[in-house]
């Protein structure tokens, strides 16, 4: 399962989708809107993306990753308009035989998701001004 | 050419539009689109420079050939996650 949704994300389809037998470690990570960077306070984040080359790229991310740790499955959830605080933006599950493969590609994948993926977040500052964030720019 | 070439986040922002039309002499690069975009559009002059370019949905280099018939995306540094 690769998508991207308009809706809250549902973390439980998210662990079906990579449920194997062969599996003795599955891995479940939420990326959620967090309340303050630094001393500044967001009160909301509205995401944007490129659908079509996300989903290719988060795809292929997936198959990497499959490939390199010998994964039993992998499914990746990401939330894009508007997100209130504490909510999950990104929902990225893995199935392996043993942990350890399930942690390092779990890692990996939102590493990678989070430099390549065309998905961009504005921030909702609490003083009511917002800010796309694009780091370097 | 006339290039349609797609924006989004900060670069939709400032031009407030999410496809912007770029003339380009033929044949012409990725590189070469930035140049003409950066005059063409100079509100995103200082944000072109930090961009990545899409063509047909996949990272492109500069000096990759670019076509009016190319799906083209200008990409800003992406904040997913």
């Amino acid at each position: 399962m690769i998508t991207i949704v308009r809706h809250p994300i549902d973390h439980d389809a998210v662990l079906r989708a990579v449920s194997s037998h062969q599996a003795g470690a599955v891995l479940l990570f939420l990326g959620t809107t967090r309340q303050f960077t630094g001393e500044k306070e967001t009160t909301a984040l509205d995401y944007d993306c490129y659908e079509e080359m996300a989903l290719k790229q988060m795809t292929r991310l997936a198959e990497q990753a499959k490939e390199k740790w010998q994964l039993q499955g992998v499914a990746m959830m990401h939330r894009v308009g508007h997100l209130e605080l504490g909510e999950a933006s990104v929902a990225i599950a893995v199935s392996s035989a043993h942990r350890e493969a399930a942690f390092d590609a779990g890692k990996w994948l939102i590493d990678t998701l989070k430099e390549v993926v065309p998905i961009w977040k504005k921030e909702n500052w609490s003083d009511g001004t917002t800010e796309w964030v694009h780091h370097g720019c | 050419m006339i290039c349609s070439v797609k924006l989004f986040a900060m670069a939709q922002q400032r031009t407030g539009q999410q496809e912007i039309k770029v003339t380009v002499e033929s044949p012409a690069t990725v590189d070469n689109l930035k140049t003409a975009i950066s005059v063409q559009f100079p509100e995103l002059g200082d944000v072109l420079p930090h961009c990545m370019v899409a063509v047909n949905t996949e990272y492109a280099s500069p000096a990759d050939p670019i076509t009016e018939s190319d799906e083209i995306a200008i990409i800003p540094p992406v904040s997913g996650g």
